[in-house]
């Protein structure tokens, strides 16, 4: 194809692009304000769950269908022919997982400013692919992160070592994503846990099957489209409802100014503090009796048991001698069953804290000022740990990077980091305020309300799922105080709609939204860790003259190896969420970011340099997770500077780039070979330059 | 391949650009982030400044960062002769 053709192709394609997911949004508008008709008609909220979840499905698939190839070029990159403006959406939705979208506001209204180290983390990283990372890689042109690790330092060690860490990162993302998929499909369907995951699996799966990044790319542009609106509609409403202005992002400062009001006021609330020095007794006394069980059961027994014979012996009302009696009934069967509660009880000392204020970074709790000077201190450094992780993170996990290589040029590929940052900007941009005015919304209308009428929301999401929402008359007023609500950060994405006063459709295109963006990340993921094992390992190391169409076979059928494995590691719900995702991030930045940024801007780095750099990073890294981190037996006392698990890469980041650098200048520079390679991706376009474009 | 001196200063400007850019980022990021309590003191469209540079501020610099980059980077490929073919 000549330049011109090409030049000519492209524009059209674009333009023909636009027209396609123009009418899809009509479309698809059109199917949600058709559910709200049908629902005013009395269509019933199942019916509604179902609707969203099998015609979005269905939509992925037929996408996936029409997408469906079996050209290395389109399965591995989509032809590298994806528009920078498309690409951008795509890697929107790829990099919006079920975390960002359900739970983000929900972390941004339990933890306040704290929170919005994620925030950051995951917005700002953008700038480090930006500058450092995606025109190169673009220019550079083949298939994968190992793919350029391999070419760039040479031989199969490095590559292997790229091959490991990018299954490792991505297959912990991706449980992270199977988990939201399941959770989401059983809480809007009523199906269960599990057979929610193998229809979102099944979803995931016609799309990355058929077509590759051709099917995935196509897709992930129309789950972005759906996810963004879901996540709009509803908080512009809720900004409307409470301020009069639609553009949340500048209504809520107000807002925080009531809150923060609100919480002085709720601090020195004598009902508050009421119920906060009755959570606070519960946890002493549970403290007081765990120090020596045995006699602490025996006292209690006899204690209830001597107030009932007491009642009784006194001739006290009726309803005195039944609360008696319940409370010797009540009391724990065992030793074992008392300790259970004991220890449950502890935890309410967590709540017996006045409210934490919303807008103050580094909230520090303790008993003197230098207690809380040091907590504050140690938060400080927390939240500056988690920005550096996430943002280094972002800037090398190979399932999005992997997406620039799909662009038509090198000066797309620079667009396209633009475009991506904005669409995702939209919904990180949006969720501080979501928070904010939810957290108006409970502290004005929940709080203070009766136990007998609360507001319908609070009351339906409380009978469905004590988890999110749990409401319990500590001190018996028949009044709700806030230290008696216990709230899942889930919670506020999911009854927002409500909260808002909107029709039940609106919560299922939340829903909806939501699957978007755990099946889109899902998609990404599993493709990147396919692709790692068929085109890197296979391909590259074990059968160099496989045939295209037997590496896109390969490739297909580990990636429903890998899914049903996913599948199988996420139905052992292998607990915290927030800590799988963060995880990824810092083994991902301590493993690839200082081979991959110094491989560009450092011509002297080679190949021992980078073999010993990785495997340092990625090392210290895994010991400071498993020395730390409870799940595999660490224990808090191990952190070094009171830094938590996550912040992991802190220290793997830093060790990983001097060991890269000290190594390479002890060991001969790189051959001249690979020094033009350097050169090469260096520049768009070179007269006389070399080729390293896979097709 | 011989890469010119005109090659060599496009490489330069591009390693200029990035390093500021980046010093912006890094203190927009880190030092802002580091002294967020003290810059709450400060009032910005009703909100803390601290405040409002984490959850707003730094999210709308990154993205005027970027754009930029695109931009001139762009720019300076046709001025150094080093642009691709037109792929529009």
């Amino acid at each position: 194809m000549s330049q011109s053709d090409a030049a000519f192709s492209h524009k059209s394609f674009f333009g023909q692009l636009k027209k396609y997911y123009f009418f899809y949004t009509l479309g698809f508008l059109g199917f949600v304000i058709a559910l709200a008709v049908a629902e005013q008609m009395g269509m019933s909220r199942k019916w509604i769950g179902y609707w969203f979840l099998f015609a979005t499905i269905g939509l992925y698939a037929a996408i996936g269908i029409m997408s469906r190839t079996v050209d290395a070029a389109e399965y591995y990159v989509a032809g590298r022919r994806v528009p920078a403006f498309f690409n951008g959406m795509a890697t929107g939705a790829d990099w919006m997982s079920a975390a960002s979208f359900i739970g983000m506001a929900g972390t941004l209204y339990l933890s306040g400013f704290d929170g919005l180290a994620f925030v950051m983390g995951w917005t700002g990283g953008y700038c480090l692919v930006a500058f450092l990372l995606a025109p190169y890689l673009r220019k550079f042109g083949q298939f994968t992160i190992p793919d350029f690790l391999g070419e760039r330092y040479g031989g199969n060690i490095v590559r292997s070592i790229g091959i490991f860490a990018a299954i490792l990162v991505s297959f912990t993302y991706v449980v992270a994503q199977i988990y939201g998929v399941g959770l989401i499909t059983s809480r809007f369907t009523g199906l269960e846990f599990g057979v929610g995951v193998f229809v979102g699996l099944g979803g995931i799966l016609v799309c990355s099957f058929l077509g590759g990044m051709r099917a995935v790319t196509w897709t992930q542009v129309a789950q972005y489209l759906i996810l963004i609106i879901a996540y709009l509609t509803p908080v512009i409403w809720l900004s409307l409802k409470h301020t009069g202005n639609p553009i949340p992002q500048i209504a809520y400062g107000q807002v925080l100014q009531k809150v923060t009001e609100r919480e002085k006021v709720l601090t020195v609330d004598p009902k508050e503090i009421e119920v906060r020095g009755i959570l606070k007794g519960r946890a002493d006394a549970a403290n007081a009796a765990l120090k020596d069980p045995a006699a602490a059961y025996a006292k209690g027994r006899a204690d209830v048991e001597k107030k009932f014979a007491d009642v009784k012996a006194s001739n006290a009302p009726a309803e005195q001698i039944a609360a008696a009696e319940k409370a010797v009934a009540a009391y724990p069967k065992d030793e074992a069953a008392a300790k259970a509660q004991w220890n449950k009880d502890k935890g309410l000392a967590a709540r017996a804290a006045p409210p934490r204020p919303h807008a103050t970074p580094f909230h520090g709790a303790g008993k003197t000022e230098e207690e809380k000077q040091k907590a504050s201190d140690i938060a400080r450094r927390n939240f500056l740990g988690i920005v550096f992780c996430m943002m280094i993170g972002t800037a090398a996990l190979p399932h999005i990077l992997m997406r620039y290589y799909t662009t038509p040029s090198v000066r797309q590929a620079r667009q396209s980091v633009f475009w991506s940052l904005f669409f995702i900007f939209l919904l990180y941009f949006t969720a501080p305020a979501l928070a904010v005015l939810a957290k108006y919304d409970i502290y004005h209308f929940l709080v203070g309300s009766s136990f007998a009428s609360l507001p319908a929301w609070a009351a339906t999401w409380a009978a469905v799922d004590p988890t999110l929402l749990s409401i319990t008359d500590f001190n018996k007023d028949g009044i709700v105080q806030l230290a008696e609500i216990v709230i899942g950060g889930d919670i506020i994405v999911l009854a927002t709609p409500e909260i808002a006063g909107l029709p039940y459709v609106v919560s299922g295109l939340v829903a909806a939204g939501g699957l978007a963006a755990a099946l889109s990340t899902a998609d990404g993921l599993l493709l990147t860790i396919a692709n790692a094992l068929s085109h890197d390992l296979y391909y590259k190391m074990i059968d160099p003259h496989a045939s295209t169409t037997k590496r896109v076979t390969v490739s297909k059928i580990l990636l429903v190896v890998v899914a049903l494995a996913a599948a199988y590691v996420t139905s052992l719900k292998p607990g915290d969420i927030l800590f799988l995702v963060g995880a990824a991030f810092s083994l991902a930045a301590s493993a690839f970011f200082p081979a991959l940024v110094l491989g560009v801007f450092w011509k002297r780095a080679n190949k021992w340099g980078a073999i010993s750099g990785m495997i340092a990073g990625l090392a210290v890294c895994m010991y400071y997770m498993f020395t730390t981190y409870p799940f595999f037996g660490g224990v808090p006392a191990n952190q070094w500077f009171n830094m938590t698990p996550i912040t992991a890469g802190v220290f793997g980041v830093p060790i990983g780039m001097a060991t890269l650098i000290v190594v390479s200048l002890l060991t001969p520079a790189p051959s001249r070979q690979v020094q033009e390679l350097v050169e090469h991706v260096r520049y768009p376009n070179l007269t006389g330059d070399i080729t390293t474009q896979a097709t | 391949m011989q890469l010119t001196q005109k090659h060599e200063e496009y490489w330069r400007k591009n390693l200029i650009v990035t390093g500021i850019l980046l010093t912006i980022w890094f203190v927009v990021t880190f030092v802002g982030g580091w002294y967020s309590k003290e810059l709450n003191s400060i009032s910005i469209l009703g909100f803390p400044l601290g405040f409002y540079n984490a959850a707003q501020g730094s999210l709308i610099i990154y993205v005027a960062l970027i754009w930029f980059y695109q931009h001139y980077m762009n720019k300076l490929d046709i001025e150094y002769g080093v642009n691709e073919g037109e792929d529009e």
